[in-house]
């Protein structure tokens, strides 16, 4: 079980995906240890402009209840976060969310480069980034960003992706540490939980 | 890509505050240091580079201006919002006054000030409402004037309209020119485009409904809690105030001044002086 060499030095997980990766994300939230031990912060790709549905869907079979975070909110240990529809979401030093409404990134608002890149920043070495299934080179950059401050970067298995596109542009731009499915994933996420109990 | 420090980005925004009296020094971070770099990526400019062209150039601020504030909106932006306006928040208002005061702070392009001219025509009563549309950059005020947009952005903009259960043809209301779509400007008959600082700037109104929405998100707590003292000083009591759906004024000290009238749209009322 000590394959990932993990330790209790992280203080964030952060998870980007688009097309594909809904139900990965589902099966990760739903396999979640209780009680998370580091907050859960996700980008996804999502319809501009429908507000309601997405958090509700992800939440049937999540141990955790997912929230769409307020300008401003608190990022707290054990909760799931997921950019709001049309806003793009920023970790800020302080360890809060800022959201904006600037220009889409990658033709997309929510940007996964946004969200990833300023955990990076926030974060640094102490920061787990996963990169799961879609259909654009969103978040190549922001795992860039990860692994050049020290974080640990993980891609879904393309093989696994419905679209493959997105991990494979990220293995593409930085040095990835692990390719995993997404049950692996889980498994990860179980162990590093481990590290904090 | 460029990084920037926020050492740097604290050189910067006391630079402009002193030479220009414009505060941007309680700014979100993470935003402000984005459109920072997105200047310096336009401009094929350094740190350094910005500050001289800053300091030698004060016409450059101008256009500093207009790239730093984020002027990205649409008609209509969450058309429940506006059928909340429609259904509860302006029959409130006419309930005591049948002329009342609109303030849009920090209009950028004018899509809500013209959004909220088209929703008063179509209620009858455009002629009784006196709107001020403010904006710190002079450029944007221009465009909002002007009234006219890509025709490329129409499609979101009549479908957000069609969402918000307009009674009328949303094409009814602008003409297409040489790819703009240039809307009716006697729907602004009542509009008053100013320059102003929300940061800096004094009160120097009072109105029934202030809409500022998504303009708050670029600023740190300390100052979303000032310019909120300046929004409750320039509201009637029992007055309207509506921000944007995922801000809240929870972590402000004067948020106990106010009710929330609709939680779901962010819509707030002062209910102490």
């Amino acid at each position: 079980m000590s394959k990932f060499n993990l330790n209790n030095s992280y203080k964030a997980v952060v998870i980007g995906g688009s097309a594909g990766s809904f139900q990965g994300v589902v099966k990760i939230l739903s396999q979640l240890p209780k009680g998370f031990s580091l907050p859960i912060i996700m980008c996804l790709h999502r319809l501009k402009h429908v507000r309601h549905g997405f958090v509700e869907a992800l939440s049937i079979k999540s141990v955790v209840q997912v929230t769409e975070p307020y300008d401003k909110e608190p990022i707290k240990k054990g909760c799931v976060y997921l950019a709001p529809a049309n806003y793009h979401m920023s970790a800020e030093l302080g360890n809060y969310f800022a959201l904006s409404t600037e220009e889409m990134i990658n033709n997309s608002r929510p940007a996964i480069d946004i969200t990833l890149g300023t955990c990076a920043y926030v974060y640094k070495e102490k920061l787990v980034g996963i990169l799961l299934s879609g259909a654009n080179r969103d978040g190549a950059l922001g795992m860039k960003q990860i692994k050049a401050r020290g974080g640990l970067t993980i891609v879904q298995e393309p093989t696994e992706c419905m679209i493959d596109t997105m991990p494979k542009a990220a293995l593409a731009a930085t040095q990835i540490d692990h390719i995993l499915k997404v049950d692996q994933i889980v498994q990860f996420l179980i162990e590093l939980d481990k590290q904090y109990r | 890509m460029q990084d920037i420090d926020i050492a740097d980005l604290k050189k910067i925004s006391e630079f402009i505050y002193q030479k220009y009296s414009y505060d941007f020094r309680n700014y979100a971070m993470s935003s402000f240091k984005r459109r920072v770099l997105r200047i310096m990526e336009l401009k094929k400019l350094t740190v350094d580079g910005l500050l001289k062209k800053l300091s030698d150039s004060p016409a450059f601020i101008n256009e500093f201006l207009d790239e730093l504030t984020v002027n990205v909106t649409e008609m209509f932006r969450d058309p429940s919002f506006w059928r909340v306006m429609r259904e509860e928040i302006i029959p409130a208002i006419l309930l005591n006054h049948k002329q009342f005061k609109i303030w849009h702070a920090g209009c950028s392009s004018g899509e809500e000030v013209l959004s909220m001219c088209i929703m008063l025509k179509e209620m009858g009563i455009l002629h009784d409402v006196t709107i001020i549309a403010t904006d710190l950059d002079v450029n944007i005020l221009e465009r909002a004037k002007a009234a006219s947009y890509p025709v490329k952005n129409m499609e979101l903009n009549e479908k957000n309209y069609i969402r918000f259960q307009g009674t009328g043809s949303f094409k009814d209301y602008y003409k297409e020119e040489n790819g703009m779509a240039v809307f009716d400007k006697n729907l602004l008959m009542n509009v008053s485009f100013r320059k102003h600082d929300l940061v800096l700037g004094d009160i120097f109104n009072k109105f029934d409904l202030i809409l500022c929405r998504n303009v708050m998100i670029y600023f740190n707590q300390a100052l979303q809690n000032e310019v909120l003292k300046k929004f409750h000083e320039s509201l009637f009591k029992y007055s309207y105030l509506a921000i944007g759906s995922k801000e809240s004024l929870i972590w402000c000290d004067y948020a106990s001044r106010f009710i929330v009238v609709n939680n779901e749209e962010k819509i707030y009322k002062k209910i102490k002086d």
